[in-house]
């Protein structure tokens, strides 16, 4: 069982810069038309000053950690077990390429259904900008499965 | 494409239908490519001696994938920046060769903090009809 002693427990913030590159990788691999999200003359004539940061690439920097599964080792939680249950973001302000954010994360819950079978933790990121702006919060629900619990 | 007449709030009804947006089958290039760009290099949705290890009969699609798709789907209707709240539920796997329909529906008119919003429910369904992805989202109108 993960330990419910790091329910509310912080992880060490860190920065990730935004980079065009990425974002128009991200364009092309989840089928983007748009091209305010690949040129940057498109996105400058929408108002923008550089390509902006689709809704969900923030997940994807936030992957960007300088250790991604400093969260699974603290938990224990195995890799091949894991399921992404449930993803949420509220945003504050766009965010650009070029733009620095750093990353708070927090482990918001933990807890289990079906008698220990299944285990969720729920974890909460802050994320500003390079001028201490916020520009959203994310929630993410990690499940674990525990397979020899199914029975119980 | 961002509309060339604005979506406004006076002009969207509660049960209004958002264009839908329909994707090609899923290919294990698009896995590849989203791996790559996402930053997710989780083996199981690209490897597929993994994937089989873990018990999988296949590789399959990354969650955050089709939430990428539910995104276009929101940014083809309106301006990013009238985004507020955006939030999924990852109810079943999106297999390869499956062909993925997001849509939304306006479920509610509100207003909160001098802004003017609409609540859309969301889905990702495949070719049976049979439900990825359930969420909504909250979206400023002027």
């Amino acid at each position: 069982m993960i330990d419910r002693k790091y329910i509310g427990h912080t992880m060490a913030p860190f920065k990730v810069a935004v980079e065009a590159g990425r974002l128009r990788f991200f364009a092309k691999a989840t089928g983007q038309t748009d091209p305010v999200y690949s040129q940057d003359e498109a996105a400058r004539a929408a108002g923008h000053p550089g390509l902006p940061v689709p809704p969900t690439f923030l997940f994807c920097l936030e992957m960007e950690s300088p250790d991604p599964a400093a969260i699974r080792n603290l938990l224990g939680l195995d890799y091949k077990r894991l399921l992404h249950g449930e993803q949420g973001f509220t945003y504050h302000r766009m965010a650009h390429a070029g733009d620095v954010l750093s990353f708070e994360q927090r482990i918001e819950d933990i807890y289990d259904k079906k008698g220990g079978a299944l285990e969720f933790v729920v974890r909460k990121t802050r994320v500003s900008n390079q001028r201490g702006e916020h520009v959203a919060d994310l929630r993410g629900v990690t499940v674990m499965r525990q397979p020899e619990k199914e029975s119980a | 494409m961002n509309t060339v007449t604005p979506v406004r709030f006076d002009n969207v009804n509660v049960g209004d239908a958002l264009p839908a947006l329909d994707l090609p089958p899923l290919s294990r290039l698009t896995l590849a490519l989203y791996c790559g760009a996402s930053g997710d290099h989780n083996p199981i949705h690209v490897d597929l001696d993994f994937a089989k290890e873990a018990g999988m009969p296949d590789v399959f699609a990354h969650g955050m994938l089709s939430m990428a798709w539910l995104g276009r789907a929101l940014t083809d209707w309106v301006p990013q920046s009238a985004l507020r709240d955006f939030n999924v539920r990852f109810a079943a796997i999106t297999h390869v060769g499956e062909s993925i329909r997001c849509t939304g529906t306006v479920t509610e008119k509100f207003e909160h903090d001098g802004e003017r919003l609409v609540r859309v429910s969301l889905a990702t369904t495949n070719e049976a009809g049979v439900q990825k992805l359930l969420g909504e989202a909250v979206l400023s109108l002027p």
